[in-house]
């Protein structure tokens, strides 16, 4: 896919004039340093060849890639992130502001050297690389509103003298291309900064990818939310998928009940308030990742009885109640009374188009106890069938959402269990046995499927398990070339029964990786030991 | 108010009466670590032997105080008797596979203290890196480290090592594991290693010591001089497990070597005839040796308070091969179920727990044997990002 080029200056014109090799050839011949061949570039034979390869540590492999082995110098005290004088991001565009320090700081930041200073004499001969300058094309380049699953994250880098130049669309495509920029700098033995010029043309293979971060069964302290969520940038991932409230605790503080974490909450410190919960949305659109909630139900959801009385069923052992309970009681109007201004809360909290309402692992011992419940099997028809009582409750979540103009994830029993789903609903795929199936059935069905099945990584075992989830191949299902479109990303998850702030980052990086690089990357980028290589160096690079 | 706890008398200070005097010296396998607490009205007081149980029942103290909702620090009435059930509880870390900063060793051994573990097995030096910085042979480091200047223990590191673990308690038994696993010791010591044969000529790798050289054993002898005068403990760990054959039978003079000896083509006589010597070497320096089962399966000669450190989960099943080795009479130590390296989903400490060190067949006097136990940290995927998680 060729980027329209805009006015180009020079040796860039030149560059820029060259065709793109498809994907595959360049992944294959050239991504290891092969010189061009073009005759207008020089060959600059006789400069000393680096001990690593430029692309050695780029994590997730881009889609195109060229580099030389020519290579350019930064000054950390004169190299600067620029918006282009053609880019349509306004010169107000925080989004990006932000990003350039911040890059600025991933890159030179432990360095003494970020004071102007003329060039010393003795230093390197190779020209300087003065700027990265940065073109927004979109006219609505997204600078102040959230990114979306339609979202652009495409862009174009260019990287030679004197200056390098950043194209995208929107600016989600301009943070992932700073991302890719700051892995192509390195050091030489001497502490020079270093770039090879190169060429790239990327974009992700599949538009959602994503992290589950389970805050109830542990709840995580805000720093911890956010040094993942740098993590993921490093790793082009784009979707925080916070499983924010479950069985165990209820930390998110609601507004309109806030019984629900005084009581469901683990302690008064054990919280998300407003303000903490709107510093991870903006702290994520900053890093062009979409934060969608899960509010789990009608399973699930002991910590909600807690602090919302009659919400849950009671169990009962015969004629009596036992004074535990079960899943959301769906008989009473009361409970959808709740749920209306509950997620009313909810939609305007969370900016995402899209929230998650769970579905997923109901018993249904509990309603089967319940004299009030199987009453209303009876009345309703539903005989013995559970799960049509489990549908007909969530058919009613489902409305109720969709009337807030929310899209809405399900884990797939919702599909599984035949509930009727708006057409634009997406399934998450988890259960582990046979998820090829599942995926060709929810997509035979016409509807959007995420994978997370094989991408459990709360599961440990001894040993490089990052290769399993590498070697996972998503559109690997029985399906025609419409269904296989179904498939718009996965999401690596981290459930949360034995992790929390003590051990969530060594457990969840750099493994996370390699199921950045399968959805972000081309299909054929496969081969374990270049794999292995980049992604050592990317993980020393992200300590 | 009926709800008002009866408060004793405030206790102001604990009494600790230790009954062997001085507090200069180091821990060993016959430290008694007994101790006895009493709380009651208007008294606290922990009495031990040594220090050492005094250390102990500090630790316990502390465990007893508690909070409550008020803030008020309390304790019960209490009176506890204690005493370890095995002397030798020990923890292995690895800095070799990956090198650990001195901070994350010494904040293990804070934890080996809240836990009552005393034996910290260092296995210093391996095959990918030689972090132990010898005064004799400063080349060894130089060579063999991750990075000479920055993936090393000094000897004020190691000073500051034994001082911490000493202060808790805790004995450091350093491994030096020889013959095999010593690849990163051939940069620095050319001659040491066996050069590796592909037909006629050298292949240009290496394998375990070499054997057949008096280089070796003055070597040998030299570094753990060094070694015995810089680790204070009685024992000395001497490895002597692993030892791949493939590079001593390619070699043309070992070949030469086996015949005049009259080994045959068994080249376990060949490693016992090295261990042999090097145990010789250890114990004419004055130190005991512990040594990984290989040692003991190889049928080698051995001192008998040699103390053979059980390793193997299966061939044999680790509680047969406790039962051979205390029935040879010697001591041992249990490792085999407890590789916590191998890390797995769930509630994993279970498993550890219900290990029972002395199920198997023998005789008392056989299980008088068993000193103990320890956990393993090997570190080919452990670095300080996950260390004290992914052990505690």
């Amino acid at each position: 896919r060729r980027r329209a080029m805009g006015r180009a200056m020079g040796l860039v014109g030149l560059l820029l004039g060259l065709f793109l090799v498809p994907a595959v050839l360049v992944s294959t011949s050239l991504r290891h340093g092969a010189p061009w061949t073009e005759p207008e570039l020089e060959l600059s034979e006789w400069e000393p060849i680096s001990n690593t390869v430029p692309e050695n540590s780029l994590w997730p492999l881009p889609q195109s890639l060229r580099t030389s082995r020519r290579q350019l110098q930064l000054a950390p005290g004169r190299f600067q992130l620029v918006h282009s004088t053609g880019s349509l991001a306004e010169p107000d565009c925080g989004l990006l502001q932000d990003a350039f320090r911040r890059y600025y700081d991933y890159m030179f930041g432990h360095s003494d050297r970020r004071r102007h200073s003329r060039r010393p004499p003795g230093a390197r001969e190779e020209p300087e690389l003065l700027q990265l300058q940065v073109v927004v094309e979109s006219l609505d380049p997204g600078c102040h509103s959230y990114p979306h699953l339609g979202s652009s994250e495409a862009y174009h880098l260019t990287v030679t003298e004197p200056v390098a130049i950043l194209k995208a669309d929107e600016v989600w495509g301009a943070l992932r291309g700073l991302e890719t920029f700051s892995q192509l700098v390195h050091e030489d033995d001497y502490g020079s900064f270093l770039v090879n010029e190169s060429e790239i043309d990327d974009f992700p293979r599949f538009a959602h990818r994503g992290i589950l971060l389970d805050t109830s069964r542990h709840y995580l302290p805000l720093k911890s939310i956010l040094t993942n969520l740098d993590a993921m940038a490093f790793n082009k991932f784009n979707v925080l998928h916070w499983h924010i409230v479950d069985d165990q605790s209820f930390p998110y503080q609601s507004i309109y009940f806030p019984e629900l974490s005084d009581k469901g909450a683990y302690s008064y410190n054990h919280i998300y308030t407003p303000t903490d919960v709107r510093l991870v949305i903006e702290y994520a659109r900053l890093r062009g990742i979409r934060v969608i909630p899960e509010f789990d139900t009608p399973g699930h959801t002991q910590s909600w009885g807690k602090g919302q009385k009659d919400l849950l069923t009671p169990c009962y052992k015969g004629q009596q109640p036992t004074g535990s309970f079960g899943p959301v009681n769906p008989i009473l109007n009361t409970t959808y009374d709740f749920m209306t201004k509950f997620f009313q809360e909810i939609s305007n909290v969370f900016p995402d188009a899209y929230i998650h309402l769970g579905g997923d692992e109901v018993n249904f011992n509990c309603w089967k106890s319940n004299p009030e419940v199987k009453e209303f099997m009876k009345k309703q028809g539903f005989g013995t069938n559970y799960a049509k009582l489990e549908s007909y409750y969530i058919q009613k979540i489902l409305d109720i959402v969709s009337s807030y103009k929310k899209g809405y994830m399900v884990w797939q029993e919702v599909f599984d269990n035949k509930a009727q789903l708006k057409p634009d609903t997406v399934v998450e795929v988890w259960i582990g046995d046979n998820y090829a199936h599942e995926l060709s059935k929810v997509t035979g069905a016409g509807f959007t499927a995420i994978l997370a099945a094989p991408w459990y990584l709360d599961y440990i075992s001894y040993g490089q398990d990052w290769k399993k989830y590498y070697s996972v191949e998503p559109l690997n299902f029985p399906g025609s070339e419409e269904q296989k479109k179904l498939l718009i990303g996965g999401e690596a998850c981290l459930w949360g029964e034995y992790v929390d702030a003590t051990n969530l980052t060594p457990r969840l990086w750099p493994r996370a990786s390699a199921v950045g690089e399968r959805l972000w990357s081309s299909r054929s980028v496969t081969n374990l030991e270049d794999a292995y290589e980049r992604l050592s160096n990317h993980r020393c690079r992200m300590l | 108010a009926e709800s008002e706890p009866p408060w004793g008398t405030p206790c102001t200070q604990l009494l600790v009466s230790v009954a062997a005097p001085g507090c200069d010296g180091f821990p060993s396998l016959d430290s008694k670590e007994s101790y006895e607490l009493s709380v009651s009205e208007g008294s606290l007081l922990l009495s031990a032997d040594t220090i050492w149980g005094a250390l102990r029942g500090l630790e316990t103290f502390s465990q007893l105080v508690g909070r409550d909702e008020n803030g008020t620090y309390y304790i019960n009435q209490t009176e506890v008797v204690d005493f370890p059930r095995f002397p030798h509880r020990g923890l292995l870390l690895d800095t070799s596979r990956h090198y650990l900063p001195l901070r994350a060793i010494l904040e293990t051994l804070d934890v080996m203290a809240y836990n009552k573990l005393n034996v910290f097995h260092w296995h210093i030096v391996d095959d990918p890196s030689f972090p132990y910085q010898s005064l004799t042979f400063p080349e060894l480091s130089k060579q063999g480290a991750f990075n000479a200047m920055s993936h090393v223990y000094s000897a004020s590191d190691v000073q500051a090592v034994l001082e911490h673990a000493r202060l808790r308690g805790i004995r450091v038994i350093a491994e030096f594991d020889t013959p095999g696993h010593t690849l990163s010791w051939g940069p620095g010591a050319p001659g040491l290693l066996t050069p590796c044969y592909l037909g006629k000529s050298p292949s240009g790798t290496y394998g375990p010591i070499n054997p057949i050289l008096n280089s070796t054993y003055e070597f040998v002898s030299s570094l753990f001089k060094e070694v015995s005068t810089v680790f204070p403990d009685f024992f000395l760990h001497l490895g002597g497990d692993e030892v791949d054959f493939t590079c001593w039978k390619s070699n043309p003079k070992i070949g030469a070597f086996m015949k005049e000896m009259g080994f045959g083509q068994d080249y376990r006589k060949l490693e016992s005839f090295y261990i042999q010597r090097l145990l010789d070497i250890v114990s004419s320096i004055g130190k005991g040796s512990i040594v990984w089962q290989e040692v003991f399966d190889a049928l080698v000669k051995l001192r008998p308070d040699t103390i053979i450190h059980v390793w193997k989960e299966s061939s044999p099943p680790y509680m047969e091969e406790m039962a051979n080795v205390t029935k040879a009479g010697y001591s041992a130590l249990l490792s085999a179920p407890w590789y916590l390296n191998r890390i797995s989903y769930g509630q994993d400490w279970m498993a550890a727990y219900q290990v029972e060190p002395l199920k198997f067949k023998g005789v008392p006097e056989q299980k008088d044997r068993v000193i103990g136990g320890e956990a393993c940290m090997w570190g080919e995927y452990v670095d300080v990002t996950n260390l004290t998680p992914r052990l505690w």
